[in-house]
């Protein structure tokens, strides 16, 4: 039944149409972040200029919101380059680990793939190339309009900058972990995957807590995929 | 800081961001993975979930926090189910929503 209608849904909507509705979770959550990303970096004294373009040509969440903390602290431009390096070298497994479903794209398109590969459009990538035949103009368009969705929320942040606005009684702040405790759902498709996504998360908070704040995600990632492997290795013979 | 310095600082994060997301991509482009890292990539995506969530939820001000204060970590349980039940993403985004929404509407 469900795959029935799914099959239908594929006939009657347009590609683009498709890709902004799996969207609709991410650019309900860009909204507020991006917001709060445009009142800090008004308050850390970026020109409106600068904020946008960092949205719009870095585009990754956590790190902006560390870079605008630390040019309010007057930090070293060097040190908030290779800070915003180890935030984001999680990217690195993301990158590695869509590639087994892009295959057969060419080397440009994913050049531009690669530009809005963040922890939201690839948990949604990843989850749905794994399900379904996904086109390439859906997978952009869930890229584009997550991307501008981030950069309006940002400006929205700017020009509101002064004003207190509270998403706080809308719960927007919860849009992002509920989408990942949905999409996780999705991605578990074994028992084993269960202890390597429990691992992983166990790790993860570990590894916070001990201060390694910066490079949780990609440490505990690593344990995690290398504990399954070992697992199904293992299962196997 | 100046504004110039600024917009060198932004080009130079955004150098160091894109880069990893290009590389690993581009140079795997038109190779075929060994099996063992196909397996081993697999596990990723559940892997890198439960570790951007899990802090999310769990940790508050730098403290792992389980107690009946943490909105955030008592309402992934009833979106965990609404997930597990539905298997569809717009469900446990509302259940969780309304759960937070209420949460802070009588918790205070």
């Amino acid at each position: 039944m469900a795959e029935n209608r799914r099959l239908q849904d594929k006939r009657n909507t347009h590609p683009w149409l498709r890709g902004v509705l799996a969207a609709l979770p991410i650019m309900l959550g860009y909204l507020p972040v991006g917001f709060a990303y445009g009142v800090l970096a008004q308050k850390a004294g970026l020109s409106t200029l600068n904020t946008l373009l960092m949205s719009i040509i870095v585009f990754a969440g956590s790190a902006q919101l560390i870079a605008v903390g630390l040019v309010a602290n007057g930090i070293a431009p060097l040190t908030i380059i290779l800070t915003t390096f180890i935030v984001n070298l999680r990217h690195l497994l993301f990158s590695a680990a869509i590639f087994p479903h892009l295959t057969n794209w060419r080397k440009k398109d994913l050049a531009v793939f690669a530009y809005e590969l963040t922890d939201e459009t690839f948990a949604l990538h990843s989850t749905r190339f794994e399900l379904d035949q996904v086109e390439k103009s859906e997978a952009f368009a869930i890229n584009i309009v997550s991307h501008i969705t981030w950069i309006l929320g940002s400006w929205l942040g700017v020009v509101a900058g002064q004003l207190v606005v509270d998403v706080e009684p809308l719960a927007l702040d919860y849009v992002l972990p509920a989408m990942f405790i949905g999409l996780l759902v999705m991605q578990i498709k074994s028992r084993t995957q269960v202890w390597v996504a429990l691992l992983a998360g166990v790790a993860s908070v570990a590894f916070h807590l001990l201060g390694f704040n910066q490079l949780h995600v990609i440490l505990a990632t690593i344990i995690g995929a290398t504990f399954g492997a070992w697992i199904d290795g293992w299962t196997r013979i | 800081m100046d504004e110039n310095l600024v917009l060198l600082t932004i080009i130079g994060m955004a150098v160091v961001t894109y880069l990893p997301r290009l590389i690993p991509l581009l140079a795997l482009s038109g190779k075929t993975l060994p099996a063992a890292v196909v397996a081993w990539l697999r596990h990723v995506p559940p892997a890198v979930l439960a570790a951007m969530l899990l802090p999310a939820i769990l940790i508050k001000d730098g403290e792992l926090a389980l107690g009946l204060d943490n909105l955030f970590f008592w309402a992934a349980i009833p979106t965990f189910a609404a997930a597990i039940l539905s298997k569809s993403l717009f469900i446990p985004v509302i259940v969780g929503m309304l759960v937070v929404i209420i949460g802070r509407l009588f918790g205070g």
